[in-house]
């Protein structure tokens, strides 16, 4: 046994695969998150269709398994014409899905914001949407982080299932170089102690940002 | 129509229950109006339904002449007219002092960032609370929050303020930071319209008390005539009570 230097550029560009992949799908989960709870919240009246259906939406796709919804946009939307590069569906599919999920985050969190604050803002004079923007949002995006950085590491340790479909990330890359020399123990080991330290290094980065936009006389960020 | 507020027969129903039947009142310009009466009157209620952040089921208000029930008036516009303050301050928790009085300013009334900011130091000395503008309402006491609260409503020029409550929720020693705030905005001239049980400021300070009980005005008068000599027997008997409870006016 041992480790092979040669390995470490193709591993260093399935890392930087990885890390591009995660990064996209947790902004794109975070924007149609966001979306998706303030209809869930707000959506009443003659929006009620759009509750309905960021409902739905939630339910989809926490209802079903991240890998079926993979193979569904990879394998099986080609049969109707659509086609997409393993990247490319590798990123919808875990961006649709953690957007459910992280709806439901920012959601319990939209909610959290005491209904006070939006009386207050009401009584200024300033609309639903200027209320919901100015004071609603920046409360519950601070109370959502904690949860969120879960999902941001959660997410970078599932994206390892999109070598199933070709996607060369770092799973991919230790996979390949193993099926070639067949020293799975190292190449997988080695793997698993990149992962480990770019979860560490993530983990102490959001806790400074957690500190960052604490709210000063509040016990954790935005909690009151 | 000399009045600045007029209340005309307000209802609001909350399923079975009616919290308020049938409410008609108005205010002067300048006028402090106190209402007094038993939890649960109802009183909280026709406040919110003045600037409808609660909808009345029955009845008209009009500001100045213009009617806030109508069913197309800018009730956003009409809202920052009039000031609120609330029994638990409802300071916005993510931001300073400063900011608190200056976001009205900037998003409502669009007033200029340098201009906005001046108006928010102004209003926050007046509440003697200058040197706390970079505070977060979690670094400030009860009465300090509900003074802040008190600049937040005065910067965006009301024409009057409705309190709901304002020291209800604030340790007896931080009471008297409150009161003298308001004492001092009556005496300036701002027409206010106060729900409170601080008997010893309706006394010295309304104008007017009015009476409410289960939803309906028993009795409205001078603070003199009503203290002394109340015409219904159920205020005589509230008075009589809450002169027990703190041991003051009555």
């Amino acid at each position: 046994m041992g480790l092979d230097w040669a390995w470490l550029p193709q591993l260093a560009h399935g890392l930087k695969i990885t890390m591009e992949l995660t990064a996209a799908c947790m902004a794109m989960g975070a924007a149609l998150g966001i979306v998706l709870a303030l209809l869930r919240v707000y959506a009443r009246g003659p929006f009620l269709p759009l509750f309905w259906l960021a409902s739905a939406y939630v339910q989809f796709f926490r209802g079903t398994p991240l890998l079926v919804q993979l193979m569904i946009i990879h394998f099986g939307l080609p049969s109707v014409g659509i086609r997409f590069t393993p990247f490319l569906s590798g990123l919808i599919a875990m961006g649709l899905n953690t957007a459910a999920y992280q709806a439901e985050y920012f959601r319990g969190a939209i909610q959290a914001v005491k209904a006070g604050q939006m009386l207050a803002a009401r009584s200024l004079g300033m609309t639903r949407v200027a209320a919901i923007r100015h004071v609603v949002l920046p409360q519950a995006l601070r109370l959502a982080l904690p949860p969120w950085s879960n999902e941001l590491i959660y997410m970078l340790k599932y994206s390892t299932i999109v070598y199933m479909i070709g996607v060369m990330d770092l799973m991919g890359v230790a996979r390949t170089i193993a099926a070639r020399n067949f020293r799975f123990l190292e190449l997988f080991s080695l793997a698993a102690v990149i992962y480990l330290g770019i979860v560490l290094l993530l983990t102490f980065a959001l806790r400074w940002v957690e500190r960052r936009i604490r709210v000063p006389g509040l016990g954790s960020a935005g909690r009151g | 129509m000399g009045q600045l507020l007029v209340v005309e027969g307000v209802c609001k129903r909350y399923g079975a229950e009616e919290v308020l039947c049938g409410v008609s009142f108005s205010l002067e310009k300048g006028e402090t109006k106190v209402i007094i009466g038993p939890s649960g009157t109802g009183k909280s209620t026709l406040l919110r339904c003045i600037n409808r952040l609660t909808e009345p089921d029955r009845g008209r208000v009009w500001l100045e002449g213009m009617e806030v029930t109508a069913p197309h008036a800018n009730i956003n516009k009409i809202r920052s007219q009039i000031g609120f303050v609330f029994q638990d301050f409802n300071l916005f928790t993510h931001l300073t002092a400063l900011d608190n009085v200056r976001l009205g300013l900037l998003k409502v009334k669009k007033m200029g960032r340098k201009e906005a900011t001046e108006r928010a130091q102004a209003e926050l000395a007046r509440v003697g609370l200058a040197g706390k503008a970079d505070a977060y309402p979690a670094q400030l006491s009860g009465g300090q929050q509900q003074r802040v609260s008190i600049a937040r409503a005065l910067a965006m020029d009301p024409k009057l303020i409705l309190f709901d409550e304002p020291t209800s929720a604030l340790d007896p020693e931080l009471i008297g930071e409150v009161l003298g705030v308001m004492v001092k905005l009556a005496h300036e001239g701002m027409t206010m319209l106060v729900v409170t049980h601080e008997m010893g400021f309706a006394r010295s300070v309304a104008d007017e008390i009015v009476f409410m009980e289960r939803g309906v005005i028993v009795e409205q008068g001078p603070p003199e005539k009503l203290f002394r000599a109340p015409a219904h027997p159920r205020t005589a008997e509230f008075l009589r009570k809450i002169s027990e409870l703190y041991g003051e006016a009555a």
